[in-house]
């Protein structure tokens, strides 16, 4: 009995000497931004996470709004 | 899914700042840090160009070359953004840029240089897209919410033009056909195959690059 407590203790004492994990690089993953914020203000031309309409969305939106010939005429 | 660039347009920009304050406004970018500012050549003298600069998420970036820690990450569009909860601060960076983007905040206590801060595209960061942490830490996610970045929606003259690179380019060489002028420049080869419409009808010299 005495002996299992004095491993025991042994163990409690020496587990606050392990190391955190020191990994290189980045630590969290980032979100694609098709998967869009649940919000609601979101714009409401595509379809929050279908990559395929947030693309095409983007399209149109970097064309539709930048592109002064094609706005005018 | 094309890469996310942006183009200024030195015969558009206006030097009038828009650019720069809306960024600030949106992103709540504290005083002393500058994601966006506008440089003018020649100021005052005639034939003076002003280009609105910040990180032009390069598609290899040195400041990722070069960060001690691998704080930088790109994202699938090619927005290069950086995790601040990694950054020490060193400033690395910063000399590695070529455009002076990475900003450092210099309130910290005992006037200590903090997190780096730069140009997200709009993007955010790491944490989870439209969340207070992402917008304490890097501003809005704009492309979360199916928008372009603030400063070039925001371009009264659209001089500055931000989104995929393939309308962008379209865009851009559309502009140079119809103001007659510009294919001259050097790059515009390179950018759009020396046999475009708009390329010089003079032979370039021997041995020069276009």
């Amino acid at each position: 009995m005495k002996h299992t407590l004095w491993i025991a203790g042994l163990v409690m004492l020496l587990s606050a000497c392990g190391e955190t994990p020191q990994t290189l690089g980045a630590g969290k993953l980032d979100v694609a931004p098709y998967n869009g914020t649940g919000k609601s203000y979101a714009n409401q031309d595509w379809k929050q996470g279908d990559k395929t309409s947030w693309a095409s969305h983007m399209k149109a939106r970097t064309q539709r709004g930048q592109d002064d010939y094609s706005r005018m005429n | 899914m094309a890469r996310m660039k942006f183009v200024c347009d030195t015969e558009r920009c206006i030097e009038c700042n828009g650019c720069v304050t809306a960024c600030k406004n949106e992103h709540e970018v504290p005083w002393g840090v500058n994601r966006r500012r506008v440089v003018t050549l020649n100021d005052g003298v005639p034939g003076e160009r002003s280009i609105s600069v910040a990180c032009m998420h390069c598609s290899d970036a040195p400041c990722m070359a070069v960060c001690p820690v691998n704080c930088f990450y790109r994202t699938d569009e090619g927005v290069v953004l950086h995790d601040k909860d990694v950054c020490i601060g060193c400033g690395y960076c910063s000399y590695a840029c070529p455009f002076g983007a990475p900003q450092f905040p210099s309130q910290g206590t005992f006037g200590v240089r903090g997190k780096m801060d730069k140009c997200t595209f709009c993007a955010g960061g790491p944490e989870a897209n439209g969340s207070q942490a992402e917008f304490e830490k890097y501003g809005r996610n704009r492309l979360a919410e199916g928008k372009l970045p603030v400063c070039a929606e925001m371009c009264s003259t659209k001089a500055l033009i931000a989104g995929d690179g393939d309308v962008l380019s379209d865009i851009f060489r559309n502009r140079v056909l119809r103001r007659g002028k510009g294919a001259e420049v050097w790059g515009w080869g390179t950018a759009y195959g020396s046999r475009q419409v708009g390329t010089p009808t003079v032979a370039a010299p021997k041995g020069a690059k276009s």
